[in-house]
């Protein structure tokens, strides 16, 4: 039963290795990476049925128990995270199939993706740090192989910063864990919760926390570390940037979350911390996402102030504002890779991702033009979309805790983002046709229409997600049900 | 314009012989992992050493000829033994990389203890090795073609 944990990252894995045989008959790989993730979305989901009726699901693996060997956990957050990845990838799958050149297909991308999405949930299941640190460098490399593949001039040039600034935080990452294996003796995430707890946080400690935001900042693209993202984000293909906007820079967030909530909780300067940054992050980033008119990079640094929102619910750090930060996790998720995939169909619709260049899509393409007005409302966060209930929470729970100017500027900045995705819709969608216009083929708006309902279903059946997502902040909240579970006892 | 061929004899008659001597010490150093220094990672990257050293002294061409793989299936192929090596504990209900061992009586050996540990160990082996290899001989094609692009 409990290898059940395991399938979410051994069938990419295994189907991933498979394909390397077949890499230039693409017809086959695109139908077994397609039934894959369908296995893999199917798994997770009674996984996450699993998890919410009878608990947290631990594999040992190789039987060893808990301190010493290496420890899967299935917990609430996980599994959750888990069905979106999956979704996620598949929606992005079937935009694979009309939108990339068949040279990129042939060139091991269908390996690529799949280790991408063993890497991305190896990440979410560990309980480990160090091999926590290993599936990070799983989903990187996946990653560096994804931005560079094809080669042309402007990748080459985004994959050096791209793969430089992570080798440099991976190097980090690896010096913090030596730093916490020397004070605390384990690796364990649970072992590690208990004895820091038992020493209480002291002035070390609260140093390699802080060390260790710093690596887990870079990787989520926070205030002072955000500024390799959107250029390396904008440039490879639109596939690729959808995947990499959707779930690389939100497994630096679950990292953050899983750390700050599990192990270093004792010292409230990190939470304070958080919470300037979040600030910083969600008014830098959003002017930024003004400063442009290339839409793609619009989308991009649009990422960055979503990231400032769900760092202020780890800052204030309540059972609603945490609730807050993994309802809007799994909403910001959702969008960004829709936003992504609709910025790349208009792109493929006007011939141009200038916005100067654009307009009267609404006639020719009314089908995605409606789309894109709900994803962009869904972003901003009007009422009847997904985007509300997160932010809801998160304002709440700020306005309560008496942190009034973050709150403020929380909604300061829900306002400007509004602006700049509704610069996309006037600027690209009113207006008069310009005559580049092309046909924009259906099979590409599948995809995409699948994402948007799932952030509609999100949004309107808030009522029957909630209690689910209430469950998972309760469990962060008080992480005594994590340790115990693993340690049994 | 013919360029002048160097004659490497010395190179390619000790290549002949200290090859296998590299090879043989690689696959001592696979075997010796479970007790002493060694084991499938540095085992691969010996036998790589071996076979690169072969490809100095013969040419890209020759050794074309001689091996049939290409290094990216060996790749696929240690992967997918150490991942089946994995799922192997699966048919006896056990969890994922679960390991097992026995003594077993072999021929010319005696007794002697097999692990399942070596099945996994031979993954790592065969990926170094298609690994080391992609990344030498692709950079190395890269030169073959610029050079034949340029005359």
């Amino acid at each position: 039963m409990s290898n059940l944990v395991i399938l979410p990252i051994l069938l990419p894995l295994l189907i991933g290795a498979v394909l390397i045989f077949f890499n230039k008959k693409i017809v086959l790989a695109r139908v077994i990476t397609t039934i894959t993730l369908l296995v893999n979305i199917s798994s997770s989901t009674y996984l996450l049925a699993y998890v919410y009726n009878n608990g947290t699901l631990i594999l040992e693996t190789g039987n060893w128990v808990a301190p010493f060997g290496i420890i899967l956990v299935a917990d609430g957050l996980a599994t959750l995270l888990l069905v979106t990845t999956n979704l996620i990838a598949f929606a992005c799958l079937l935009y694979t199939f009309r939108s990339l050149d068949s040279e990129r297909e042939q060139f091991y991308f269908y390996t690529f993706f799949l280790m991408l999405i063993t890497g991305v949930s190896g990440a979410f299941l560990t309980g480990d740090l160090f091999n926590l640190f290993v599936f990070f460098e799983v989903l990187l490399m996946a990653s560096y192989g994804l931005i560079v593949l094809g080669g042309t001039k402007a990748q080459l040039r985004e994959s050096l910063k791209y793969v430089l600034i992570n080798l440099i935080s991976s190097i980090l990452f690896v010096i913090t864990v030596a730093f916490l294996y020397s004070v605390t003796g384990t690796v364990n995430m649970a072992q590690l919760a208990e004895r820091v707890g038992e020493v209480g946080q002291s002035g070390i400690l609260t140093t390699i926390a802080i060390l260790l935001f710093v690596v887990f900042a870079t990787k989520g693209a926070l205030f002072p570390l955000y500024f390799w993202l959107p250029k390396s984000y904008s440039i490879p293909p639109t596939v690729i940037s959808a995947l990499f906007g959707a779930l690389l820079t939100k497994v630096g967030v679950y990292s953050i979350l899983r750390v700050f909530t599990l192990i270093f909780v004792y010292d409230s300067i990190t939470h304070d911390l958080f919470i300037w940054l979040a600030g910083f992050t969600m008014v830098l980033g959003v002017l930024g996402a003004l400063s442009t008119n290339n839409i793609k990079l619009i989308i991009a640094y649009n990422i960055i102030p979503a990231i400032g929102f769900m760092m202020l619910g780890i800052g204030v750090f309540t059972a609603t504002s945490i609730a807050g930060t993994v309802f809007y996790l799994l909403h910001d998720m959702v969008v960004k890779a829709a936003l992504f995939l609709l910025v790349g169909a208009i792109i493929i619709a006007s011939g141009t991702s200038d916005l100067r260049k654009m307009g009267g899509l609404l006639a020719t393409h009314p089908l995605l033009s409606w789309l894109f007005f709900i994803a962009a409302l869904t972003l901003v966060g009007i009422p009847p979309f997904s985007g509300f209930i997160g932010k809801l929470l998160l304002l709440k729970s700020a306005f309560e805790e008496g942190y009034i100017i973050i709150a403020i500027t929380g909604l300061v900045t829900s306002l400007l983002i509004l602006l700049s995705v509704i610069r996309i819709f006037i600027g690209a969608i009113w207006g008069k046709p310009v005559e580049t216009n092309k046909k924009v083929p259906t099979s590409l708006l599948l995809p995409i229409s699948l994402l948007v309902l799932l952030s509609i279903m999100l949004g309107v059946g808030g009522e029957y997600i909630y209690p689910y997502v209430q469950q998972v902040a309760d469990q962060l909240i008080d992480p005594s049900n994590y340790i115990q579970s693993v340690l049994k006892g | 314009m013919k360029q002048f061929r160097t004659n490497d004899l010395i190179l390619k008659t000790t290549t002949t012989i200290i090859a296998f001597v590299i090879l043989a010490f690689s696959i001592y150093l696979f075997l010796a992992g479970h007790n002493a220094p060694g084991g499938g990672f540095i085992g691969g990257l010996m036998t790589a050493a071996a076979i690169v050293l072969l490809y100095i002294a013969f040419g890209i061409g020759t050794m074309a000829r001689v091996f049939k793989w290409s290094s990216t299936t060996l790749i696929a192929v240690g992967l997918l033994t150490a991942i089946a090596t994995g799922i192997g504990s699966f048919l006896f209900k056990q969890p994922f990389l679960s390991h097992t061992f026995g003594h077993f009586h072999l021929p010319f050996v005696g007794d002697f203890e097999l692990a399942t540990a070596m099945l996994f160990d031979l993954g790592v082996y065969f990926t170094v090795i298609g690994v080391t290899m992609t990344i030498i001989l692709t950079i190395a094609d890269d030169q073959n073609e610029e050079k034949s692009e340029l005359g």
